[in-house]
């Protein structure tokens, strides 16, 4: 014997991305805090040391912002032109940056003025950053050369005159205290060792490089340039891994989280996407309101920020993990009632009697096991249903209809309750997951309520609404399949060089609705 | 009423098994008479007397009236009175009383009487109407007094009634599939055992009241206790509606599936005659009344190695069809199928055909789905996994095709899958399952192509159609042109799965007829005329666990699989090349097998026992009687198969007779009634196949029928026993 089977209500497929536990980790963060800056920012760097204070070079100015503060902690202000690549050294003390006049300054982080200024670019100095034993900074400017600096004596240990076009970009190893790549726009990385006197390693990138990074580890290199991101072995001798494509504008800038999993890309096209580091597929992005020129991840993941070309600084925290509630929560029966005589043994002369599994019916399923149709319909027209889960409304209309008893159930209704159906199907029947079945309710009210228009002002309108959305709806059809049939005529002069005779229509896809359900 | 009268039998079977019905007892008890009914609308009395020991003797017989219906429903034994009323002027006539105490005439309208039930302590008759009435006459035995209170739940007829062994309560059920328990014959107080599949044909109530149990129109019984608790149920083959999936095999079990009950696809076990299970496809609430449009399952197409199981749904509605895909997994945690992907209007119309692309040795990503509907395109479905990081997959559209506006009506796959075959109407289009580029077209016109199928193994380059023009025909795939064709109305194509042989049923002049075929050469194998005469719908290879043996030339295309058939009167046949008695020698060896107990000392000495008897026989020179015992598995057979799945009497006579005949003359007696058929042969063409055709499960057979074909063919098959009989040697009489 057959138990009764509740109302399929049909799970549709959401459209759009699905919820991953990346999104969810991403979509994590509080709405940015905006910051506006002087000029376009060209660089973030956080501090790798608590508080994680993060260095933003704009203009001719390098700020200094704590975690939440919106107004900058301090300034840096003694560069004539503009400033560049303000980055941090690995204790957190010192500070050093590139400027448009080709000299570089260090910086103490306490202090105000420069500790020291290395000159020797004849060119601006777009980057500039600490080697790992902290006494050396490299440098690259539009001079075309690649310089290595000591702090202590302020002078120049080597110089690299490889690159034939401006050095846009850098990044020290962690690994090797000795090894540096630079980046330039004449479409080539170079790994220098400082122990050498030229470089060790070139790569062919493709495009103008903006932006190299190179993995913890010190194995793997990514370099950014044009619309392009690539991922290099350093250790097969620049074997390319891979290559992503993601961005439709060039991509400006790279960064990786803090547990090296996920590479984030920023790029003029007002896009950031993170990619997984295992797959090198997109697990998530974001956008912003203008282009993307650098990014920084705080550790932890803490703060995100991002710095746009019309000088605005954008902030992202992370929201702090949520704590269930407890509060307000019904006293409910002690614990001991609920694990009273579950650890009972039962005895062989024991009879056990099994307590069946109780199914709960929803209000509605109730209704229809007992064939109450009217007052199922009234049950799934309540607000809550009506209004968040329309798709039981429906699927109780339709179940009605299986049944041949929908058009008693919408009869003998009064003027609210008419009001109340109507505004629901004016609003869903242009939804194509409703449609076909809110169509015959549609046509059923129509027929039932004839003889009574016009005796009702508010019914009148909600029949005029609902004449008025199902033209509308009518018209956006009829273009639709305009553009169907333009873009046909594209695929038949595309096909026509194949000289096939088959005919792929794939394109209908549009008209018909596929769902999948995996859930079920 | 064919299905009627035979369930009919079915339940008495039962009933006699577990408690006496009480209609039955009713007839015992009434004064030592039976009351006989036949289908000549005569109530007949017997008067009985008791004679020495069980056996009743039957001395007079008179007829008491006429025209009553032959339905048992019509006829009730109250405590000292019966009831019962016409078939005739629409059932609308209830006579009281052996002597005509009242006729009560029901007024014009929708209230004819459907069915009648006594009072087992009290004047009070309950009768069920066309209307979903239940009325309870009362005060009949005066002709104008009488009283009646009606009861009313059901909203269509109701099927039967029946009264408790008190009187206390009144059961009742209909179309509704409802039981309905009325108290004290009070219109308030009711309790009901819902949902219980199908409409329900008969109840009964055992005699201590403990067991009721109902019989459903789909050829099944429930037994329900007495406080309204599902039970049991008893189930072969679940009859449905209309069979629209066809006959399919499940590659994993073996078994048949088909419809089931409404919604349901039954998993039938062939070798046992059980329901291994019902798989529910449409979960949706069935409304058991007459007049709705619900979905039912239409199509059903297994993979290769029975993993993936596709099913299409359709309900029928005025403006649009309401159409779903379903594809299904098969769990092997909880050994049945989990829904994967639900497609909602995979095609704008009907979907005529489905078919998987079948290849054993290929990985799962490579398995294909094809649908044909009458949108005029096909649609090729593949896995894509999801991009959620468990990998889980689903199915979705990755080619659509179609022919020139044509409606494709058929679909299939090469056997290495290389190549489908779709029929669009009067052309057959073959397409690359590759690039789904179409490779050619075959056309044979005039008429529409009916079936396709691709041959197998070393005829895997013909494509065989047939159109409903009447014609085969049968192309080659290398040359791309007509091998052969023949004349011939095909209504169903099956090839086998396990060989090159393909089965074509033709429908001719009111039979069916059977031709088997190698497609490489148009000259059939096998021709079996006038298979039955009912029009033969579905057809399916069921493969053999074992390849048999077999002797006959004739029969070697059923050496690895054996064929079934369905007809329009939803009867399972088989063809088989052996007699009865082989048969049925497999089963009672199952059965010496259930009955060997487990050696426990108490048995070794009883068999040590035993054995010292049998010795102690033989040399006693009793070995005649022995082989007697064990040599009969026809005997036993006979003894311990359920009354209604046994062949009719006339049929198991022979085979009866000759398992009493000693061994060596009963060879020579077989030889003799070989020469008889050899003869008949000749003489009557159909004798002989009539024979090699039984029917598997007699679920249809009614007794009317048979009682009629018993008296028309009588004279016949008379004729051909006493010409066996004649021919026989009786020289065995002399042993005794």
């Amino acid at each position: 014997m057959a138990t009764y089977k509740p109302v399929v209500v049909q799970a549709f497929p959401k459209l759009g991305e699905r919820i991953t536990k990346d999104t969810a980790y991403w979509r994590g963060y509080k709405t940015p805090v905006q910051i506006k800056e002087f000029g376009a920012i060209n660089k973030i760097d956080f501090s790798p040391v608590p508080p994680y204070n993060y260095a933003v070079t704009a203009s001719s100015r390098i700020h200094i912002y704590g975690r939440y503060s919106q107004e900058p902690i301090k300034t840096f202000s003694r560069f004539k032109d503009a400033a560049y690549c303000a980055t941090y050294r690995d204790d957190g003390n010192l500070l050093v940056a590139g400027s448009e006049e080709g000299s570089i300054h260090l910086f103490d982080v306490s202090g105000r003025a420069p500790l020291r200024q290395f000159d020797g670019h004849a060119k601006p100095v777009h980057v500039v950053g600490f080697l790992s034993d902290k006494y050396r900074v490299f440098s690259g400017g539009d001079d075309y050369s690649s310089n290595l600096w000591d702090i202590a004596s302020a002078t120049e240990i080597a110089s690299y005159s490889e690159h034939t076009d401006y050095v846009r970009c850098g990044c020290a190893s962690k690994v090797n205290a000795d090894v540096f790549i630079t980046g330039s726009y004449d479409h080539t990385v170079k790994l220098f060792d400082a122990r050498t006197k030229s470089s060790v390693m070139t790569i062919e990138h493709g495009q103008p490089v903006e932006s190299v990074l190179l993995f913890p580890s010190g194995g793997l290199l990514v370099s950014a340039g044009g619309r392009y991101v690539k991922v290099w072995d350093v250790l097969k001798g620049g074997q390319l891994l891979v290559s992503l494509k993601n961005h439709h504008k060039t991509v400006t800038c790279l960064c990786l989280n803090s547990s090296g999993q996920r590479l984030l890309s920023g790029s003029l096209d007002r896009h950031v996407k993170i990619y997984s580091t295992t797959s090198y597929k997109v697990v998530h992005s974001f956008n912003y309101a203008t282009s993307i020129l650098s990014l920084a991840l705080s550790p932890e993941d803490e703060t995100i920020v991002v710095g746009m070309t019309n000088g605005v600084l954008s902030v992202k925290h992370k929201k702090p993990e949520e704590r269930k509630e407890q509060s307000q929560k019904k006293r409910q029966p002690a614990y001991r009632t609920y694990v009273k005589g579950r650890t009972y043994m039962p005895k062989q002369e024991d009879f056990c009697v099994s307590k069946p599994v109780k199914r709960v019916l929803r209000k509605y399923d109730k209704l229809l096991k007992s064939f109450q149709s009217s007052k199922a319909l009234d049950a799934v027209l309540e607000p809550p249903i009506r209004l968040y889960t329309p798709e039981v409304t429906v699927a109780v209309m339709q179940e009605l209809h299986r049944r041949g008893t929908l058009r008693s159930a919408l009869a003998g209704r009064d003027e609210k309750q008419i009001n109340l159906l109507l505004t629901f199907v004016a609003r869903r029947v242009i939804e194509p997951r409703f449609t076909p079945v809110l169509v015959t309710v549609a046509d059923m009210i129509t027929d039932i309520y004839q003889p009574v228009v016009g005796q009702s002002a508010i019914v009148d309108r909600q029949f005029l609404r609902l004449q008025e959305a199902i033209g509308k709806e009518i018209d956006y059809q009829e273009e639709l399949l305009e553009v169907l049939g333009m873009m046909d005529t594209l695929f038949a002069t595309f096909t026509e060089k194949r000289a096939t005779y088959l005919e792929e229509n794939k394109s209908n896809g549009l008209t018909e609705t596929i769902e999948t359900n995996t859930n079920n | 009423t064919f299905f009627c009268f035979h369930s009919d039998i079915y339940f008495f079977n039962i009933c006699l098994e577990d408690c006496l019905s009480s209609l039955w007892k009713h007839i015992l008890h009434s004064s030592e008479q039976i009351f006989l009914w036949s289908d000549t609308f005569q109530l007949v009395s017997v008067k009985l007397t008791k004679a020495a020991g069980q056996d009743l003797e039957a001395k007079e017989l008179s007829v008491v009236l006429d025209g009553v219906d032959a339905s048992p429903k019509c006829i009730a034994f109250g405590r000292e009175t019966y009831a019962f009323f016409y078939l005739k002027k629409k059932r609308t006539t209830l006579i009281i009383g052996k002597d005509l105490l009242n006729i009560i005439k029901t007024k014009s309208g929708n209230n004819q009487f459907a069915c009648i039930a006594c009072h087992p302590t009290e004047d009070c008759i309950a009768t069920g109407h066309a209307d979903g009435k239940i009325r309870l006459w009362r005060n009949f035995y005066h002709k104008k007094d009488y009283t009646f209170s009606t009861l009313h739940w059901h909203h269509d007829t109701v099927m039967d009634l029946a009264f408790s062994m008190e009187g206390t309560s009144l059961l009742s059920g209909g179309v509704e599939s409802v039981l309905v328990l009325w108290h004290n014959e009070s219109n308030c107080q009711k309790d009901f055992l819902p949902r219980l599949g199908s409409a329900i044909e008969y109840i009964s109530m055992s005699s201590d009241g403990t067991l009721c149990c109902t019989l459903h129109t789909d050829n099944r019984i429930t037994i329900i206790n007495s406080n309204l608790r599902f039970s049991k149920s008893i189930q072969g083959l679940i009859k449905s509606r209309d069979v629209k999936t066809g006959l399919v095999v499940d590659p994993r079990t073996k078994a048949l599936v088909l419809n089931g009950e409404p919604g349901h696809l039954q998993f039938y076990c062939l070798q046992s005659d059980q329901q291994l299970f019902s798989l529910d496809i449409v979960q949706r609430q069935y409304i058991h009344q007459a007049g709705l449009n619900q979905a039912d399952l239409v199509k059903v197409a297994f993979s290769a190695q029975g993993k993936w199981l596709a099913t299409v749904e359709e309900r029928e509605e005025v403006t649009d069809p309401e159409l779903q895909l379903k594809l299904w997994l098969y769990d092997e945690e909880t050994q049945s199928f989990k829904l994967n992907t639900r497609i909602n209007m995979p095609h704008e119309d009907h979907i005529t055909d489905m078919c998987f692309r079948e290849m054993d040795e290929l990985e799962d990503d490579s398995l294909i789905l094809v649908t044909a509907g009458r949108d005029c395109v096909f649609k090729v479905w593949v896995m894509v996994e999801d991009t959620d990081p468990e990998g889980s997959v689903s199915w979705s559209c990755d080619f659509v095709g179609s022919y020139h506006n044509y409606q494709a009506t058929n679909c299939c796959f090469s056997e290495d899958g290389s190549l489908l075959a779709v029929s669009f109407e009067e052309t057959v289009t073959v397409w690359d399952s590759i690039t789904w580029d179409l490779k050619c077209t075959f056309c044979h016109p005039p008429g529409k192509i009916r079936n396709i199928c691709f041959g197998r193994l070393t005829c895997s380059k013909y494509l065989i159609g047939a159109t409903d023009y009447g014609f085969l025909c049968c192309w080659n795939l290398l040359s791309c042109a007509l091998e052969w064709s023949a004349h011939l109305n095909v209504l169903v194509l099956q090839p086998d799965p396990l060989s090159e042989h393909i089965a074509a049923v033709s429908w001719l002049s009111k039979e069916s007829s059977l031709f088997v075929f190698k497609p490489n050469e148009p000259r059939p194998i096998y021709i079996q005329r006038n298979l039955c005469k009912e029009k033969i719908q579905l057809a399916a290879f069921v493969p053999r666990d074992e390849p048999e043996t077999i002797v006959s030339e004739k029969y070697h295309w059923l050496r690895r699989s054996q064929l079934f058939f369905l007809t329009d009167t939803q009867e399972l046949m088989t063809l088989s090349t052996k007699s009865l008695e082989e048969r049925l020698t497999p089963s009672s060896k199952q059965l010496a097998v259930e009955e060997s107990l487990p050696v426990t000392p108490f048995s070794l000495l009883l068999g040590k026992h035993r054995r010292q008897q049998s010795h102690e026989d033989i040399d006693l020179g009793k070995q005649v009687h022995n082989k007697h015992k064990q040599d009969s598995p026809a005997v036993k057979e006979l003894l311990h198969t359920p009354a209604h799945v046994l062949p009719s009497a006339s049929f198991l006579c022979p085979i009866f007779i000759n398992s009493l005949l000693i061994s060596k003359e009963n060879k020579s007696a077989e030889e003799v009634a070989d020469e008889v058929e050899m003869e008949s042969e000749k003489t009557e063409d159909d004798s002989d196949e009539e024979r090699g055709v039984t029917e598997m499960e007699q679920e249809d057979t009614s007794a009317m029928e048979l009682l009629g074909e018993m008296t028309r063919k009588l004279s016949k098959s008379q004729e051909k026993e006493l010409r066996k009989i004649r021919k026989m040697d009786y020289s065995w009489i002399s042993a005794f």
